[in-house]
């Protein structure tokens, strides 16, 4: 990816961006006010650590880089990654399903390595390429893995899947799912309670066979 | 199913309860670039922590089993890098669980150390998790985890319900009477504890200080809020691992009550160094069983010298778990850790 | 059957895309993260954030609050507690309240001082952020009186009693069928065992979740994660005392249910009144560890099986005994008995039930309630018969095949046991079986075989649907149905496009909203069925409406032909006596200029459909005895483990299951299902358990690491089949449910399969590596 500054810094579109200040402020101001929110400066990578303020309190201006595009967001430290994907940029599909790293509900890739968003804060991330299941089509076009999980019926009610979609990528590219075991020890960071394991398993595999 | 009987306690019940929902006090956060500079922060601010991967930091203070001022990112440390030394392989404290379980050189001369990693947690986690934060996991133990409980760790003097409750994931080893958890859940201290490996600490002085593995983790006593030798505002820098024939035929082996992506119910790290069937030098160290990761060297005593042989490591196993107090629920363990142990031994000896 | 109605297998004899292993058509918002849930409709102008606070004490009184600390955070909206919540219409705390809201539970937090169960909403707060509203909640002081509570039946202090009725009077508290006592004492061969099973919670990975919009002082829309929006508008509005159509319930996806989202728990109440009283949108969902105490579980329980029979391993008497924890306000236990009585040929049955009241919330419906912790007792009592007597698990029960209904001595509608039985052990391999336990090995670990019996009821339920057809060939479907993730949005896609003789591509199905034609809960396998149903009778009232409009065209071919005399077949209407005879419908619709064409359908499912009777709305189960037939699903599971006789770990090493249940409308989404339950079941097995403190009444282990439900690497691959089954008495569609079958059976067959391996008969689920150690082996 390019370090291309972003045509797209528009506002979160939930309006939930929080205020320093009283209630009323925040009544008065609700909705809308960040599309004034400016275009951050280009930075480098090396940059970074200067560029950023070094220390963070309170409601202010985030940067990350998600899919491609750097969007801004007002908020605190302690908001999480999975939280500023969900309620600030309103990335809904990274899903929330225990919000302590024990379902891989929340995987997302932070320079091209699974993680769980729900334990990393936003506020770390900043300068790191970021993708989402909303990242991973091309266009139109469905990711081999999204393919895959279609074909197999990877899924039933679907909460868990953008997080076993990221980890299955994640996993083919480490080169951990040759063989069907293998697969299955390497998505076992991901709960699925409907128990689509066998159709994930045979999902994760097809790709992997293609890469 | 856990099922415990009732018995006649005294229930304590704090007034104010905290205990509520997943959160997070308004901490600040700093970014910082030096150890001097992350370590000058905690100094002006007891009650700032450093957050690496975030995996168990954020976790507590999501529980409100934690609460910091401010975090103090010391990921931009040079405390990276995993190289051969004098002293051994030398693992920098920032590496993440995943590279270092998946690294040649731990893979080759610790096999045991990379199965530690490799059978905990998640890929997703351990591609967060640095190797430091890994050693200062925090218990599993239920009331611990619950801020509604009491809980002589958390809170000192409140009483620890575990002994006449759910304790069937608890420790049998090092216990004391105001602290039956197994401290430190996870896997990758018992296999260092096994193999002699030393931590490098620096204070905020930039002064460092080696500790091994075996005597940084404190038992619980009548202070079990106290879990292991760090000084506050002390980083942990490296781990080095000194190379030795036992610890490159080594094995870890874990056991837990789904196949993956759980902590152990009881695991071993082991280490043989086996010359004409007779064993030169040998490790143990359990896990999910000790208060801490639990060095034996009652077993290892029982080993050295010995032939190689399964009677051999069952005498071992029986040694490693002589002093063990079983709780109502937990007193599988003493069979299920000397099994376990037995196995691990089966199979590096081959 | 001689029925007045269409059916399915007469308009279409030949299906064309139901049945298909269609991929899902909600599968592409599924899989790029556009599909919205409950908790995720951001763009509501407004939009903050409630939490709950809930209790740590699992009894006591709440003396006062110190809020101030919290109202000083930033962002902070609204602090609501039992002081100032304004009162609802009606609330569930009394039995005719509770009925009237269709209430899981008889008690409603924040309604009182009282605290009844730990993890009982004792507040909630509201703020702009999440993060805010979560903080202010863990500033918020709680002053209680606490008292010392009860944890379980267990508990020395607990009383126990015999209800009158269990599971919200729809299950007597005692049966008795022929005479059990002297048939038990007279029999050769006597059995009694007791079965535990541990709590467990059915964590869908979406938590509970409401957003609450007050779009007028009047108008309500919910978004809300439930297995049906009409069952949660009737709640809302009878508390809030509305008229329904002033609430509007909208559940387009939702993150899994498995029983939990079946009724409206208080968070969602809560999370309206919340929205009430700032104004302004609201939404809340559930921490994983309020999970555990605000959706129900299912029930700590022990249960005492007798088994009489004869020498040649026939059943003479079952009595059967559940022993269970209840909350203080409802009589509430899975129905264990229902299967116990039903599976077999067996001349005398009896039943009771025992009920212990604790400080709990009430346990609710999970996964096959009822069936699948009885058939644990039932089927491994089978296979302890089977040892005992030295004859295969599976001659066992084909010696005791129960070629009627023993319960009613009714027909049934269709039975195809035996067949799953034949496949099941053809594609298993079970003929290969050792006859004696704890002999075969793979290495060091010992490998078992054990199979189980699996069985669900046609619940008597009914829906209702409609179907916009277009001249130009393609359709609009709506009903107020929900998608667990069960396939809903794909089968009823395939059962509209044959019903109208479109391509799948060319139907628009919508559900998930109460705007839309009324639905059953998807909830006891009632949803395929009906819905499918109301979809095909909508479909024939378009075709009526069409034909009426063709034998008074003067221009159609049809023209004064009598409608009785006309058929539809591959979208051509045709006189029946001369099928040459005929148009295509978007001929006569584009000449009559018509756009669209709609129809509504009554779809009836179960004893309503076969009796003719109208089931009204019925609650699943009720009315089930009308029809002249009993009507079940059947099939078998045969499951093979590896023990490590050292360690204790159990691996489910093979898989296959086979079922009957009528017609099976999409071949991949019901394999899904199937290997879905059988996880559900594994998981119930060998790992499922909530822990409850015997002296705080409060979980220790209320998380995703603690408490363990099945990971992939658990799972082996899996053989699902289905037998083709024709039942023209259960419904239109000829299709019986299986989302609760799969469950059926499973754990008892993993715990056979155990007994197999080790000789050592666990009959404590879940059969963790401790049990396995502890237990003793008993060489047959």
């Amino acid at each position: 990816m390019s370090e291309d500054f972003p045509t797209d810094f528009a506002a979160p579109s939930s309006g939930s961006a929080p205020q320093d200040g009283t209630r009323r402020s925040f009544m008065k101001q609700a909705g809308g006010l960040l599309g004034l929110a400016l275009a951050p400066p280009l930075l480098s990578q090396a940059e970074r650590l200067t560029a950023f303020s070094k220390t963070v309190e309170g409601v202010t201006t985030l940067q990350l880089k998600v899919n491609g595009t750097v969007r801004s967001l007002q908020a605190e430290p302690r908001v999480s990654l999975l939280d500023a994907l969900r309620e600030y940029l309103d990335l809904t599909g990274t899903k929330k399903g225990c919000d302590h790293g024990q379902c891989g509900a929340c995987t997302v890739l932070v320079d091209g390595r699974r993680i769980n968003s729900c334990l990393s804060l936003a506020v770390m991330n900043q300068g790191k390429e970021i993708t989402t299941i909303e990242g991973l089509m091309k266009g139109e076009e469905l990711h081999p893995m999204q393919e895959a999980f279609l074909k197999h019926d990877g899924f039933q009610c679907g909460y868990c899947t953008p997080g076993q979609i990221m980890s299955g990528v994640a996993c083919v590219k480490e080169g951990h799912a040759t063989t069907d075991d293998q697969c299955r020890e390497w998505m076992s960071g991901n709960l699925c309670r409907c128990g689509a394991y066998p159709n994930i398993v045979a999902a994760v595999r097809e790709v992997a066979g293609k890469a | 199913m856990r099922k415990t009987r009732r018995r006649n306690i005294k229930i304590t019940i704090s007034l104010a309860h905290y205990f509520t929902t997943d959160k997070m006090n308004n901490f600040s956060y700093t970014q910082a670039a030096t150890a001097k500079e992350a370590t000058g922060i905690r100094k002006d601010k007891a009650d700032a922590a450093y957050i690496a991967g975030g995996t168990t930091l954020l976790d507590l203070m999501k529980a409100h089993l934690e609460e910091h001022s401010q975090l103090v990112d010391i990921n931009a440390l040079p405390f990276r890098g995993i190289e051969q030394t004098k002293d051994g392989l030398r693992i920098g404290a920032m590496e993440r669980m995943s590279d270092v379980g998946e690294n040649a050189l731990v893979l080759q001369q610790y096999p045991a150390v990379s199965e530690s990693l490799l059978l905990a947690a998640s890929p997703q986690l351990r591609n967060m998790a640095s190797i430091g934060g890994n050693m200062l996991q925090r218990t599993r133990c239920g009331y611990f985890r619950d801020a509604a409980f009491p809980c002589n760790k958390r809170v000192p003097g409140s009483g620890c319900p575990a002994i006449a409750g759910d304790n069937h994931n608890l420790a049998i080893l090092g216990t004391s009477d105001a602290c039956i958890a197994t401290a430190y859940p996870g896997d990758l201290s018992v296999a260092l504890a096994a193999f002699d490996a030393v931590l490098t600490l620096e204070n905020a002085k930039g002064k460092q200080r080696r500790v091994p593995v075996t005597e940084f983790y404190l038992l619980p006593g009548k202070t079990p809020q106290k879990e292991t030798v760090l000084e506050p505002g002390e980083l942990i820098v490296a781990v080095t691992i000194p190379a030795a024939p036992h610890a490159q035929r080594s094995t870890y082996l874990k056991v837990r009550e789904r196949s993956s992506y759980a902590y152990a119910l009881a695991s071993a790290a082991v280490g043989l160094d086996v010359q004409a069937g007779t064993i030169r030098s040998a490790r143990v160290a359990l896990g999910g069983v000790g208060a801490q990761p639990w060095r034996s060297s009652e077993a290892e005593k029982v080993l050295t010298g010995a032939p190689a042989t399964e009677a051999t490591f069952r005498a071992a196993a029986a040694a490693a778990l002589r002093g063990a107090q079983p709780y109502k629920e937990n007193a599988f363990k003493v069979e299920l850790a000397q099994n376990t142990l037995v196995q691990a031994l089966l199979k590096v000896a081959g | 059957m001689d029925t007045a109605e269409p059916s399915f297998f007469e308009t279409n004899p030949k299906a064309g895309s139901v049945g298909q292993p269609l991929s899902r058509v909600d599968g592409r918002d599924k899989v790029t993260g556009k599909a919205r849930y409950s908790a995720e409709y951001n763009s509501l102008p407004g939009l903050v954030h409630a939490v709950l606070k809930t209790s740590d004490v699992a009894k006591g009184r709440i003396t006062g609050f110190d809020t101030s600390a919290a109202l000083k955070q930033p962002g902070v909206l609204a602090i609501l507690t039992h002081q100032n919540l304004p009162k609802l219409a009606k609330t569930p705390n009394d039995p005719e309240g509770k009925k009237a809201i269709g209430a899981p539970m008889g008690f409603l937090p924040l309604t009182s001082d009282q605290i009844h169960y730990a993890g009982q909403p004792v507040a909630v707060v509201v703020a702009d952020t999440l993060e805010r509203a979560q903080y202010a909640a863990a500033l918020v002081r709680v002053q209680v009186t606490a008292e010392k509570p009860l944890a379980s039946y267990e508990d020395p202090q607990a009383k126990l009693f015999d209800p009158e009725k269990v599971q919200d009077g729809k299950t007597p508290g005692h049966t008795v069928r022929g005479n059990p006592q002297a048939a038990f004492a007279a029999a050769p061969v006597q059995l009694t065992h007791k079965y535990d099973h541990a709590i467990n919670h059915h964590n869908p990975m979406e938590p509970g979740s409401t957003t609450a919009h007050w779009e007028a002082a009047d108008r309500l829309t919910v978004y809300e994660s439930t297995q049906g929006v009409t069952r949660t508008q009737k709640a809302l509005s009878t508390m809030l005392g509305l008229a329904a159509e002033q609430v509007r319930v909208v559940t387009k996806y939702i993150g899994g249910g498995f029983g939990c989202k079946g009724s409206t728990w208080p968070h969602t109440i809560l999370t309206v009144q919340a929205a009430k009283a700032v104004g302004r949108p609201v939404k809340l969902a559930l921490t994983r560890q309020q999970q555990f105490t605000s959706m129900g579980h299912r029930e700590d329980q022990t249960q005492t099986l007798k088994v009489g029979a004869s020498k040649d391993g026939k059943l003479l008497a079952l009595i059967h005994e559940k022993t269970s924890t209840t909350s203080l306000w409802d009589n509430y236990a899975e129905p264990n008995s229902r299967i116990i009585n039903l599976l077999y040929a067996c001349p005398a049955f009896e039943s009771s039930y025992q009920l212990a009241r604790a400080n709990v919330m009430t346990s609710t419906f999970t996964r096959a309630p009822g069936e699948a912790p009885g058939s644990f007792a039932i089927e491994c009592s089978m296979d302890d018969l089977a040892y005992q007597l030295g004859i295969d698990p599976l001659e066992i029960r084909l010696r005791n095949h129960a070629d009627k209904d023993p319960t009613n001595g009714k027909p049934w509608s269709s039975k195809s046991l035996k067949q799953c039985y034949a496949r099941g052990a053809e594609l298993f391999g079970w003929s290969k079986r050792n006859p004696k336990n704890g002999q075969t090995r793979d290495g060091r670990l010992l490998v078992g075989w054990g199979m189980a019996t699996a069985s669900y009821p046609v619940h008597n339920n009914q829906g209702t649907a409609r179907v916009r057809l277009y001249a130009d060939g393609h359709a609009l479907v709506q009903t107020g149905a929900t998608d667990l993730g069960t396939g809903t949005y794909t089968v009823m896609t395939q059962v509209a496009a044959d019903s109208l003789w479109l391509t799948p591509d060319k139907v628009r199905f919508e559900l998930g909203d109460t705007k839309l034609p009324t639905a059953p809960n998807s909830g006891g396998s009632v949803a395929a069925g009906t819905v499918s149903s109301s979809i095909y009778m909508a479909a024939q009232e378009v075709w009526q409406k069409l034909i009426k409009l063709a034998v008074k065209d003067p221009k159609s071919p049809l023209y004064r032909a009598q409608v009785a005399e006309v058929m539809v077949d591959n979208g051509r209407l045709m006189l029946k006596a001369n099928k040459s005879k005929g148009e295509d419908f978007a001929a006569l619709m584009k000449r009559n200029e018509m756009a669209d064409v709609e129809g509504n359908g009554n779809g009836k499912y179960g004893a309503g459909y076969e009796s003719g009777l109208a089931p009204g709305p019925a609650s699943s189960g009720h009315q089930d005895d009308q029809a002249g037939h009993s009507m079940h699903s059947f099939g078998a599971h045969f499951c093979e483990v590896k023990v490590d006789p050292e360690l204790g770990t159990v691996r489910v090493t093979r898989w296959v299951s086979v079922h009957a249940a009528g017609r099976i409308l999409n071949a991949k989404t019901a394999r899904s299902q199937i290997i879905g339950g059988s996880i559900f079941g594994i998981g119930a097995a060998l790992m499922e358990a909530t822990s409850r403190d015997p002296n705080y009444a409060r979980y220790t282990n209320a998380s995703l690491a603690d408490y363990h439900i099945p990971v992939n690497a658990d799972i082996p691959a899996m053989t699902v089949e289905f037998i083709d089954e024709h039942d023209p008495y259960i419904n239109a569609m000829g299709v019986k449910g299986i989302g609760e079958i799969s469950m059926v059976g499973v754990s008892a067959a993993v715990a056979n399969a155990v007994f197999h391996a080790t000789g050592k008969r666990v009959r404590s689920l879940p059969i963790t590596p401790d049990k396995i150690l502890a237990a003793k082996e008993v060489q047959v």
